[in-house]
């Protein structure tokens, strides 16, 4: 029978047999030595027909709970509208590589083109790539490029209050890359300040890296920092929840040279992970440090507007060796998503998504309060997402939550609890939820 | 295709929104934030309504060529056929509406997937284990030498810190090796194109980490030395890196794990079809044999002995490791094959990799079954050597004799004429096709990298066949049309030097 995926008839696997000069599909293997040709059967299921593996997947589906989801740290439940499947899901952009063509790539090119726009408008940046792998990686990314950026410093100093999977990937690369990394602990959920400056006091830090919505769900309040590290020549990275900046301060308005974070929140669903998208973006003076793609406007020789990959000397395929990342593609998919979500939303939408997301959260914050059952953990101001400290076991209090199909109250540290609301959660929902943590016991 | 010339900042006028939100029924605003923390002049983003996003990006579609629109004949690309059933699984809103935190006992079916896949890869390519938590090739890339490193490290064996490279290499093997720390030796190519084995004979000694392949090559050759350079590595106490990006043609016949490599990676949005997305997102799963599974990254999922499934997240899980022990934490004082995690490389992504990505590869290997994958190598090493002996006589062969599933040539066979690799390439799309790799591999002036795969018919390829000998002719009666070439795209040649020395990156810098 023939296989969907495969077009040859025998007749047509014998006519090219014929012109190759060979007499067998086993013969363009002439070169392989005999002992490495695996000749055992795979170790693999049966070919499925469709329908079947359509069946697998709806019977695995069903093994996972669909919950209501009040937990933020790194991914977030905002509404995805139908636009975006639609337009993604176009052959034309789906099925399309790296615009290396860009007279046939004008397309990818140009949703680009205003995702850098939308980009560098929510972060006050001048410039920014094409997009990362996601927010953590984007971090590691930019403690790379403070490196390259200042030759003489050996350190960069990164936040404890940074989410725990963006510390992480940034303590994997710069260990195996050769940065030193200090911490700045964090004082009464946010960043220590009076620690910083006197970590920055050795004059060796080529970076600093913090959040400007920390793992806390606090808004950190960044006054000083800028100064402060760019006292000692180095540079001030910010990591961001883009959703977040359409009301809270940018990095550019905190004075950061380098931003990045993950914009899965502008309409990329949580699909347990992955594929999200990390940006990164700076200041002009740093753009010949950035690593990823960049795309930028120019014209063809009849002096039409059309856009191509640019600066590629910067690149790891032209460096190689002496190359600082080895970032060689982008998520230009997800910046798809991205771009559609913003176009859709608009300033006032993306506004309105977040005065939607606090004004829940703040009702969720003091019915839980009103419970009894928890403390304030910082009492510092939040957007979308909160944390406070359990005054009943946390297992009981996921347990009981889990129960009734929520997900929610998630141990960020010993007996401190993370909390968050999107635009999607309705007045019911958290009465509902209220109603469930009542009956916890202490 | 039809030139458009809108930017979405172009339909923009004050008050249209695309989507509706409704207002704001809580009593708690953001009006309320100290006006220290907020942001104080609004973003200025597009204001359009649906229909207008809709066909804006509709007309910027079809400005693009995709693998769905034509022939994408681009060397080492493996652009090959991205099956529909693997976006409508990927796309499953029981998927999509997962948070990566969930209680592992919440997400079953998930986890289940993860290790059916790991599962299904080791078989494919003969590894003990894999992650699946790499991003894309170079993220692999990226990961595998980071376990490497610390195979190495947790020997005591701190002096191996060099890693040799093919100078036949993809760019991002050296880059990837960089930023993991390592510094680069060039291995030399032969008169065959293949690695010089007497070259790399006196690179091997107690320096040396490891050495990166790919097999075939970058010039699409079996490296039949395989079986040597691994014994001769070995010997020396390095590691086989396989770079998977040419893993196609060996798929269904040809296992690295046999061939003596320690770890690789895999690309799954080449060998494993699903789609470049423009890009991304893609997936670079790395594959370890069972000496270096303790080093496998973290998270990862782990199947405990009810068979239910567990996600391992680099803390110490041995009974008498101390409180707070693991990758992140204090030393627990394990064995470095312990594979509770604790000596796992580290965390390389912010949560398990590319899930959607995971599940179209896995959709795909789930269609081919063992009956279907034993083809996928063969037929696309069959339409790579039906293309490049159909074309030999038009174009220069540098290395002839059975190529696997791509080839290179080096420009045309008449070098009389002015006309370049650029130009060939150029002219291809005006006959509606994409045009190959240029330039690359570095070995020759005027390379011209062809992969048709498995997915592509004798008509597809007989028809790309004859337009190259269309051109190999114009070349010479016609050269100006190449030169100019091409004409009937939506725009033509660009001027990327302006676009380089005076960067245009954000719609604002065009108002200037």
């Amino acid at each position: 029978m023939a296989f969907a995926y495969f077009p040859h008839t025998e007749d047509d696997i014998r006519a090219m047999l014929e012109r190759i000069g060979v007499s067998s599909l086993e013969d363009l293997y002439s070169d392989v030595p005999e002992d490495v040709i695996y000749r055992d059967q795979y170790d693999l299921p049966d070919a499925m027909s469709e329908h079947e593996v359509r069946k697998y997947f709806d019977d695995i589906a069903a093994q996972n709970r669909q919950m209501l989801c009040l937990c933020g740290l790194g991914a977030y439940d905002h509404y995805s509208p139908a636009v975006i499947s639609h337009i993604i899901s176009r052959s034309e952009f789906l099925t399309a590589y790296t615009p290396y063509q860009p007279e046939v790539s004008q397309g990818t090119l140009r949703y680009i083109f205003e995702y850098q726009s939308m980009i560098a408008e929510l972060t006050g940046m001048d410039c920014t790539n094409a997009s990362m792998y996601d927010g953590a990686t984007a971090a590691a990314e930019a403690v790379m490029m403070a490196m390259a950026s200042t030759k003489k410093k050996k350190r960069v100093l990164i936040s404890e209050t940074l989410l725990p999977q963006v510390m992480n990937v940034v303590r994997t690369y710069a260990r195996y890359n050769g940065i030193e990394l200090g911490f700045v602990p964090s004082h009464e959920g946010v960043t220590s300040y009076g620690a910083l400056l006197t970590e920055l006091a050795a004059g060796d830090v080529a970076g600093v890296l913090v959040p400007g919505i920390n793992r806390y769900g606090i808004i950190e309040d960044l006054t000083g920092f800028a100064d402060a590290v760019h006292a000692q020549k180095g540079l001030l990275i910010v990591y961001s929840d883009p959703s977040s900046l359409a009301v809270i301060k940018t990095p550019r308005e905190w004075g950061a040279d380098i931003a990045c974070g993950d914009a899965q929140t502008l309409g990329v669903p949580m699909c347990f992970g992955g594929p999200y998208i990390g940006f990164l973006a700076c200041m002009k003076d740093h753009v010949r440090k950035l690593p990823g793609r960049i795309v930028g406007a120019t014209h063809d020789v009849d002096g039409k507007r059309a856009y191509v990959l640019t600066l590629q000397a910067r690149e790891q395929h032209i460096r190689r060796e002496k190359a600082t990342s080895n970032i060689c593609s982008n998520q230009s998919l997800m910046a798809l998503y991205v771009t559609v979500y913003m176009s859709l939303m608009g300033p006032h939408g993306l506004r309105q998504v977040n005065e939607l997301s606090y004004g829940g959260a703040h009702y969720l914050h003091d019915r839980l309060m009103d419970t009894g059952l928890f403390k304030e953990a910082f009492d510092k101001p939040f957007l979308k997402e909160f944390t406070l400290k359990s005054l009943v076991p946390v297992k009981a209090l996921q347990e009981a939550l889990a129960a009734a199909g929520i997900f929610g109250a998630v141990e960020v540290e010993d007996g401190l609890v993370n909390f968050c609301v999107t635009e999607k959660v309705s007045k019911e929902d958290i009465d509902k939820v209220i109603n469930v943590v009542k009956e916890v016991k202490a | 295709m039809k030139y458009y010339d809108k930017l979405i900042f172009d339909l923009s006028k004050d008050g249209k929104q695309g989507y509706s939100l409704p207002s704001s029924k809580w009593s708690a605003s953001v009006g309320e934030l100290p006006s220290g923390l907020c942001r104080t002049v609004a973003p200025e983003l597009p204001q359009v309504s649906e229909l207008d996003v809709v066909r804006h990006y509709t007309n910027l579609s079809q400005m693009n060529f995709g693998v769905d629109t034509g022939f994408y004949p681009l060397g080492s690309c493996t652009m090959k056929y991205n099956p529909k059933i693997n976006e409508e699984i990927a796309a499953h809103r029981a998927f999509a509406s997962l948070h990566p935190l969930q209680p592992a006992s919440s997400v079953q079916g998930v986890l289940k997937i993860y290790r059916e896949l790991s599962r299904a890869l080791s078989a494919i390519t003969g590894m003990a284990e894999f992650t699946l938590d790499p991003f894309a090739g170079a993220h692999g890339e990226l990961t595998g030498l980071m376990i490497i490193r610390q195979y190495h490290v947790s020997r005591g064996d701190l002096k191996r810190t060099r890693i040799i490279v093919p100078d036949s290499a993809h760019g991002t093997n050296p880059a990837s090796a960089a930023v993991c720390g390592l510094e680069v030796v060039q291995v030399k190519s032969n008169a065959s194109g293949l690695v010089d084995v007497e070259d790399l004979k006196p690179l091997l000694d107690d320096t040396v980490a490891g050495i990166m392949m790919t097999n075939p090559n970058t010039l699409g050759l079996f490296e039949k030395d395989i079986r040597n350079i691994a014994s001769l590595v070995h010997e020396c106490g390095g590691l086989l890196y396989y770079d998977g990006a040419n893993m196609n043609p060996l798929m269904g016949v040809v296992r690295p794990g046999d061939m003596g490599f320690d770890v690789l990676h895999l690309n799954l949005h080449k060998t494993f079809s699903t789609p470049h997305g423009g890009g991304g997102p893609g997936a670079g799963p790395v594959g370890v044999a069972a000496h270096l599974v303790s080093h496998l990254p973290v998270p990862k999922v782990m199947e405990a002995e009810d068979g239910t499934f567990y996600i391992a997240d680099g803390a110490c899980r041995c009974p008498s490791a101390p409180e707070g022990a693991g990758v992140f934490g204090k030393e627990c004082g394990c064995m470095p094959d312990c594979v509770c995690g604790c000596q796992s490389c580290g965390q390389i992504s912010g949560f398990m990799g590319n899930f959607g990505v995971l599940l179209r590869a896995y959709t795909y290997i789930l269609m081919l079954g063992r009956q279907n994958i034993r083809m996928v190598g063969p037929l696309s090493v069959l339409g790579a050597n039906y293309i490049k002996e159909s074309l030999k006589d038009s174009f220069r062969l540098p290395v002839p004799g059975v190529c696997k599933h791509e080839f290179v040539f080096d420009g045309l066979m008449d070098q009389s004429t002015e006309v370049t690799t650029l130009d060939i390439a150029k002219r291809l799309l005006d006959y509606g096709f994409h045009a190959p790799t240029i330039y690359f591999p570095l070995l020759f002036h005027q390379s011209i990298m062809i992969e048709p795969t498995e997915t592509e018919s004798k008509e597809t390829l007989d028809g790309f066949i004859e337009i190259m000998k269309h051109i190999a002719a114009e070349a010479a009666t016609d050269p100006e049309t190449l030169k100019t070439a091409p004409h009937t795209t939506p725009v033509r040649r660009l001027d990327e030097i302006t676009a380089a020395r005076q960067p245009v990156l954000q719609y604002k810098d065009m108002c200037i």
